[in-house]
């Protein structure tokens, strides 16, 4: 596999990013801090053995999406999976109280990982196909509570990769839909810990096979597929009492 | 206590020389999957592998091999850390060697390990030969693990603490080696599953009777005679770790673990003298693990030094703190000491009688942190900082 990997330095990009390597794929990674980029292709250097890639990509930039995947296809002489797994999170009060914040939520996890998406997508499909693995959330199953603006946003991103399963697929466009349930990262840190919580090892492990099989939605860890199709089934008036 | 689970990079690795610098959340477990298979082991073999590389220099760790390779300190060539003013500063043995030195053991009082630099040891394979042997009481396990030292890099007993009289401190030896790549399987050792204790059991299954039965069961299974073959690096190592979540056995109360290093000046009698006392007191422990150390090493609060060291799990009564005190006054009665990075119980004083090396480590310590921004449960409890 030659695979651009966005997010790759946290959380379940570096243990996915790690798997990968560890099993001889060619890596590159994609994000915003050049120093923590070569912190991590280091780190994937010397577990799998091969010279990783890195190039610098920002969510909040879109100027940057075609520049880094072009380095990406120039460090990996080319190109047939791209994983998305940056994406801005905070907690529903403080965007209630931070309407800025909320807005740069709104851009980076829908539009723009749409726009960088896009950009994947089109260059995959000009080399023939390939899969493009983007994590959404199960935040995006169902309007609540706790996740208001960034379930919506994730609701927005899992549609839009459905739609492109749905388009693409016969041209050679695998999508693969990660929806994260609770998973203990630099992301949900400081967040109550609930029942289900996986690891990212967990996560990535599953994950790469999703990816390697062309499974177009996989929930992780495995738990959360049946505690979302609980989820939602429940009447609007149990949604509008529970809290969570 | 504090984990950084997510600073987990490794960050260099020379082949041709072991040496290793990451972040100092890798864990000791990631280190193992990574480098057993490429030939290296980590330098100390501890009781757990879940344990981080910033871990293992705040307790300056040891393991079943200190009689011959010492702690983890002495095979850490460089830190980085942020001290008590948030400067970032390097140390090693020749750059800044006082706060060095006082990291190693230092439970993390001296600054935040940021990154660690060590050196890892070659091994022919991913292996392990192991001899157990039962012996019949203390004096002769000590004999024992005096005798296998010079011999083997990995030595350890277990201990039944409940047996008294004549079969005071039976148990079992164990030793090992990494195996030569002829003897080894071809094959990697694969990961082990983990099966886990998935609640907290009631508070009397841990009891007196259970802890006997289970002491006098482990140590009867054993045959006579030595018991030898290639075995999974897991299991002679790392033991405790085939069941997570292990500590829940022992019910809400939980248990505390404790751990002291009785020298080799006060005589075989010493390691006798504390499991007569234990046993009197009733100290039921599940777990005891006896092991001789090698000599002091550079970290001015590491613990272990040339002698005996008895390492118990003992589950939380009512009476704790006072058996915690006794076993604590005859430690230092026999010129022993504890390791802190077991204890949850020591006062005050029983620490500073115990430790000549405390005025030269706290000096070293306010100096890099004069406002003492750093500070621990444990700090605040035996060296009297300000909660």
């Amino acid at each position: 596999m030659k695979v651009a990997v966005l997010g790759a330095t946290k959380g379940m990009g570096r243990a996915l990013a790690r798997r990968m390597a560890q099993r001889g794929d060619a890596v590159a990674l994609l994000g915003r801090d050049r120093g923590d980029l070569e912190r991590s292709a280091r780190d994937l250097e010397v577990r799998g053995g091969a010279r990783v890639g890195i190039a610098i990509c920002d969510l909040e930039r879109p100027e940057t999406f075609a520049p880094a995947l072009e380095a990406a296809e120039m460090a990996l002489g080319g190109l047939d999976t791209v994983v998305v797994t940056a994406g801005l999170f905070a907690a529903q009060d403080r965007l209630e109280a931070d309407p800025e914040l909320a807005r740069r939520l709104l851009l980076v996890d829908f539009t723009n990982t749409v726009a960088f998406c896009e950009e994947a997508r089109r260059r995959l499909l000009a080399r023939g196909g390939g899969t493009l693995c983007v994590f959404s959330s199960v935040a995006g199953e169902r309007g609540r509570k706790p996740v208001v603006l960034y379930g919506a946003a994730k609701a927005g991103l899992t549609r839009y990769l459905e739609g492109l399963d749905h388009r693409f697929r016969a041209a050679g466009l695998r999508t693969v839909c990660v929806k994260p349930g609770f998973v203990r990262t630099s992301m949900t840190d400081g967040l109550p810990t609930p029942p289900f919580a996986g690891e990212p090892e967990g996560v990535a492990r599953r994950v790469l096979r999703a990816i390697d099989a062309g499974t177009p939605v996989v929930y992780a860890p495995a738990a959360w597929r049946g505690i979302m199709l609980l989820i939602r089934l429940l009447p609007r008036f149990v949604m509008r009492r529970v809290g969570f | 206590m504090a984990g950084t689970p997510l600073a987990d990079r490794i960050l260099a690795f020379e082949s041709a020389t072991g040496r290793l610098r990451a972040e100092a959340g890798f864990s000791l477990f990631d280190l193992n999957r990574v480098f057993l298979a490429r030939g290296f082991c980590a330098p100390v073999a501890p009781g757990t592998q879940f344990i981080t590389l910033g871990g293992m220099v705040a307790a300056d760790v040891h393991g079943k091999n200190h009689h011959r390779d010492g702690c983890f300190g002495r095979h850490v060539t460089r830190l980085r850390m942020r001290v008590g003013d948030g400067t970032i500063v390097e140390c090693s043995p020749e750059h800044e060697c006082d706060l060095f030195r006082a990291t190693l053991g230092g439970m993390g009082l001296t600054g935040h390990i940021l990154e660690v630099e060590c050196r890892l040891m070659p091994i022919p394979s991913p292996w392990i030969w192991r001899e157990s042997e039962r012996i019949a009481d203390i004096d002769r396990f000590i004999e024992a693990l005096k005798e296998a030292g010079p011999r083997w890099p990995y030595t350890m007993g277990w201990i039944d603490c409940l047996s008294r009289g004549r079969g005071l401190g039976r148990g079992i030896l164990m030793r090992g080696r990494w195996a030569e790549r002829a003897e080894a399987p071809s094959d990697p050792p694969r990961p082990r599953r983990r099966p886990a204790i998935p609640f907290v059991f009631p508070g009397w299954v841990i009891s007196r009777a259970s802890v006997r039965a289970f002491n006098s069961l482990y140590y009867h299974r054993h045959r006579t005679g030595v018991k030898r073959g290639i075995v999974h690096p897991e299991s002679f190592l790392y033991p405790l770790d085939v069941i997570r979540h292990w500590n829940r056995m022992y019910g809400p109360r939980g248990f505390t673990q404790y751990q002291c290093v009785l020298p080799d000046t006060a005589g075989h009698g010493a390691a006798r003298r504390f499991l007569e006392l234990l046993t009197s007191r009733g100290g039921a422990s599940m777990l005891c693990v006896i092991k001789d150390c090698g000599d002091e090493g550079p970290g001015l609060l590491s613990f272990p030094l040339k002698g005996i060291s008895i390492a118990l799990d003992i589950p939380i009564r009512d009476d704790t703190q006072s058996l915690v005190d006794a076993l604590n006054e005859l430690v230092i009665a026999e010129g022993g000491r504890i390791y802190l990075a077991k204890d949850a119980f020591t006062r005050p004083d029983h620490f500073r009688a115990m430790e000549p090396r405390l005025p030269e480590w706290t000096r070293i310590r306010r100096h890099w942190d004069p406002q003492g921004q750093l500070r621990s449960a444990q700090s605040v409890r035996i060296l009297g900082d300000r909660p």
